[in-house]
């Protein structure tokens, strides 16, 4: 009785702050695709849609990673050097640099599994230090933050690799009905990940122990298995995301791979409207996040404000995102 | 000796929200005494050294301290004015060294710099006022709890403190330790500083208290020496009398649970300082009521059985079958399910809604291949809502908006829906309204009578002795007592929580006691 009747005395002021909360990364991202409607020359065309969709497609695929272990209540900082390791070890698998090739397919399609796998693993080592040791996660997955790059300079000794592969490249290149396949393969990857938070067993434990680490393990949530279960998705998207880049690229500097992913995907986990300590998070929210961050960054470069200035505006929108997010809370 | 008293706080009154933390509540402490303040969990004994430190204000009476009238500010005032706090966890710089630890706040400098040579000193003569003497200069770290414990002290009454408060110092330190803590507080009555010493272990009140201050409800009970007061008058005093007396809405179902196969055993369960010795045994049906005061180990105990922690020494059997789970999901796969004590801190996913918060541990049997059956869920969510009566508007609603009572039972409903054999129930009524109360308790028996096994632990001696077939007494991390039928009563519970055994009772599980 009483809940619901305060519930009702509450819901005309929560009404604004919590809407915004819910959809303040909409509407944003509305009122940013209005504005440049408006001001930006050539904005509705096929090619702006395509330039900003390439630019933003391994950011959103490494933020639903990025999502699920923020959800968890960890933070992931090696994503960045997980891409550089899987995008410098592709070309040497398929320029047949590590083992001889029978057949140039063969080392395409494992140029294409291989450093994802590999990623994959280095992920789970993430999760296994945080739950084996009690690692703080951001101590944790610092480690390879700094190890990981230089991981991938050593396997390329620091070259830089260029290659013309198009089969390879298709991951980065391709189209499928005019349409780039690395944005349905993100698509596919954001739908999969927001209907599995939803819906799984595992989607729902993922909250649940960012929500309450100790209830979740007193109602039998196994929380180690959990966890390292998020690393390893999230290592696994970031290997992914390093395959894209270097396809995009045509060649693969292990230097620059992925170089500041870790801060742009959790700018774009915040301002998505996830929970930075856990137990809250949408991965619809990321996506819309991303694209924000890409558009903000896209409207000012069209209208000849430079690059520098853009990181400015980047980290505004961020601290808006968090005090929104406060507001909420009381 | 002074018999003006140093401290003097009367008619103290505070409210934290709709809830009367304290009303008339007073204390008294005179110089140079040691005085014991006791109580059960919410008698208001922590919100009282709080209003005296300065970190709550009071809403109603006022503070005498040293002839003048108080009120501090901040816990900073009143240690400038001579009131030194020392909490149960030790709040020091571990990596910095002793001297540093026991002048921090207060370094003494030389033409602005700090003059290490006289903190050093300093320090020193400090412990050496309670026979310590170490390397100050060594970190604090390299020292065992009970030294820390010491350093802590002696950062105390380097404020020139008149009243030391000291909240349940002993609870990590070992007997030997205690002793030690126990010198030191002689010393400084010896000093002329005074005291309050709160503690749950009455045996260190007897050996180190003047006096004695009960509180219970917010108020305080009673006053005395403490060489006036036998330990059972204390636990009576402390545990009181509800007005309600047998107004809980157990009816004792004095059906024989001896019938039913046995499902639990414990057997000299030991863990850490707070579970030394503890046996019991639940029965199939039968309700088992575990008692004892604040830090006896009951909570412990039943962590343990749930696998929430390991065991040190001890076995224990369940459903006829060595058990020792690893991890709380062993156990609840074994068919055990554990309202915890803290609903807030071990039992709610406040983010989350009625519906997730009530399917948390049957998730993997809803789901096919991964997938939650949300139709299933549904189903089963709606029954318990009815069934258990839980009040919310939707079960979409997140669990956080609704009242203690309807989370509490939407936490039992979490286990009941797993069906389970035995039901650890910590504190299941507490900090509910009297109706989800009576609501839950006419539940739990039932539940009993169905088959089910429930191992409850309470601090309300009326719902032990009204709802449970059988009563296991604890006392310092040891089963005392076993008590049953006529022998289980309230009296009876009390005599054994106050010297350790049901006198004249079956204490049969007593026999280990030292």
């Amino acid at each position: 009785m009483i809940d619901a009747k305060h519930l009702r005395a509450a819901l005309p002021q929560a009404d604004v702050t919590g809407l915004l909360r819910r959809y303040g990364a909409l509407v944003a991202l509305v009122v940013l695709i209005l504005f440049n409607l408006a001001f930006t020359p050539n904005f509705a065309t096929w090619q702006t849609l395509n330039v900003n969709l390439t630019q933003v497609c391994a950011i959103v695929i490494v933020a639903v990673g990025m999502t699920l272990v923020i959800a968890t209540g960890g933070i992931d900082l090696s994503v960045g050097s997980l891409m550089a390791i899987s995008g410098a070890l592709a070309p040497l698998i398929f320029l047949g640099h590590l083992v001889p090739l029978p057949h140039p397919l063969l080392g395409v399609a494992l140029a294409l599994i291989v450093p994802v796998l590999v990623a994959g693993a280095f992920g789970w080592f993430n999760g296994w230090l945080i739950t084996r040791f009690r690692i703080q996660p951001i101590i944790a997955t610092l480690v390879l933050f700094i190890a990981g790059r230089g991981i991938a300079q050593v396997m390329t000794n620091g070259n830089l690799q260029v290659f013309k592969v198009p089969e390879f490249q298709f991951i980065g290149l391709g189209r499928v009905l005019g349409v780039p396949f690395q944005a349905l393969l993100m698509l596919a990857i954001v739908v999969l990940a927001a209907w599995a938070l939803q819906r799984t067993v595992f989607g729902r434990e993922i909250l649940a122990v960012g929500g309450n680490e100790r209830a979740a393990r007193l109602a039998g949530i196994p929380v180690a298995v959990v966890k390292r279960r998020v690393y390893l998705i999230s290592g696994l998207c970031a290997g992914l995301a390093g395959l894209i880049v270097i396809a995009i690229n045509s060649a693969s500097d292990a230097n620059l791979i992925g170089l500041g992913m870790e801060l742009d995907t959790i700018a774009a986990v915040a301002v998505g409207g996830t929970l930075l300590t856990g137990g809250r998070a949408t991965v619809v929210g990321t996506f819309l996040g991303a694209l924000i961050i890409q558009l903000v960054r896209y409207t000012l470069l069209a209208n000849g404000v430079p690059d520098a200035a853009a990181l400015v505006v980047k980290a505004a929108i961020i601290v808006l995102a968090v005090w929104l997010q406060r507001q909420g809370r009381t | 000796m002074d018999t003006s008293p140093l401290l003097s706080m009367r008619g103290i009154g505070k409210r934290f929200g709709g809830t009367r933390a304290l009303e008339g509540a007073s204390l008294e402490v005179r110089p140079g005494e040691i005085h014991a303040l006791i109580g059960q969990n919410g008698a208001g004994k922590s919100t009282m050294i709080k209003i005296l430190t300065g970190y709550h204000r009071r809403d109603a009476g006022e503070i005498l301290f040293d002839g003048r009238e108080v009120d501090f500010a901040s816990p900073q005032a009143a240690q400038a004015e001579g009131i030194s706090t020392i909490y149960q966890e030790i709040n020091l710089v571990p990596y910095r060294s002793v001297a540093e630890n026991i002048c921090l706040g207060r370094e003494k400098r030389r033409f602005g710099l700090l003059d290490w040579g006289a903190m050093n000193a300093e320090a020193e003569r400090l412990l050496a006022r309670f026979s310590i003497h170490l390397d100050v200069r060594q970190p604090l770290t390299r020292l065992n709890t009970a030294t820390q414990q010491m350093v802590a002290i002696a950062r105390a009454i380097g404020f020139d403190a008149k009243l030391v408060i000291m909240d349940e110092p002993t609870s990590s330190l070992h007997d030997q330790e205690v002793e030690i803590l126990f010198n030191v507080i002689r010393q400084l009555k010896a000093d002329g500083v005074a005291v309050i010493f709160v503690s749950h272990k009455l045996d260190e009140l007897y050996a180190v208290c003047d006096r004695v201050t009960v509180m219970r409800d917010g108020r305080t009970v009673k006053v005395a020496p403490i060489r006036d007061l036998s330990k059972l008058d204390l636990v009576t005093t402390m545990l009181g009398r509800a007005a309600e007396q047998g107004e809980t809405a157990f009816r004792r179902a004095r059906h024989n649970p001896a019938d039913g196969k046995e499902l639990l055993a414990v057997e000299h369960l030991a863990v850490g300082r707070k579970v030394l010795d503890v046996s019991l045994d639940v029965r199939a049906g039968e309700l088992v009521g575990l008692a004892g005061l604040l830090g006896s180990g009951r909570s412990e105990t039943a962590q343990v059985v749930f696998g929430a922690n390991r065991a040190e020494a001890g076995t224990i059997r369940f459903a006829g079958a060595p058990a020792a789970f690893a991890e709380p999901v062993d156990a609840i796969r074994a068919g055990i399910g554990f309202l915890s004590e803290d609903r807030k801190v071990e039992g709610i996913v406040a983010e989350m809604s009625v519906r997730e918060n009530l399917t948390l541990a049957l998730l993997p049997h809803l789901a096919r291949h991964g997938v939650v059956d949300e139709a299933w869920q549904k189903q089963i969510v709606d029954w318990f809502i009815a069934r258990l009566k839980i009040k919310c508007a939707s079960p979409e609603q997140k669990i956080r908006e609704l009242s203690g009572g309807n989370q509490q039972k939407v936490l039992l409903a979490r286990w009941l829906c797993m069906t389970p054999k035995l039901l650890i129930l910590d504190e299941p009524t507490r900090g509910i309204d009297v109706g989800a109360k009576a609501e839950i308790q006419v539940l739990i028996r039932e539940l009993a009578e169905q088959g089910l096994g429930v191992l409850m632990i309470s601090s309300e001696l009326e719902e032990v002795v009204e709802g449970s077939d059988r009563v296991f007494v604890l006392r310092d991390g040891r089963t005392v007592a076993q008590l049953d039928g006529e022998s289980l009563s309230e009296p009876a519970i009390m005599a054994a929580m106050a010297h350790g055994d049901a006198a004249g009772q079956d204490a049969r599980a007593g026999r280990d006691q030292a």
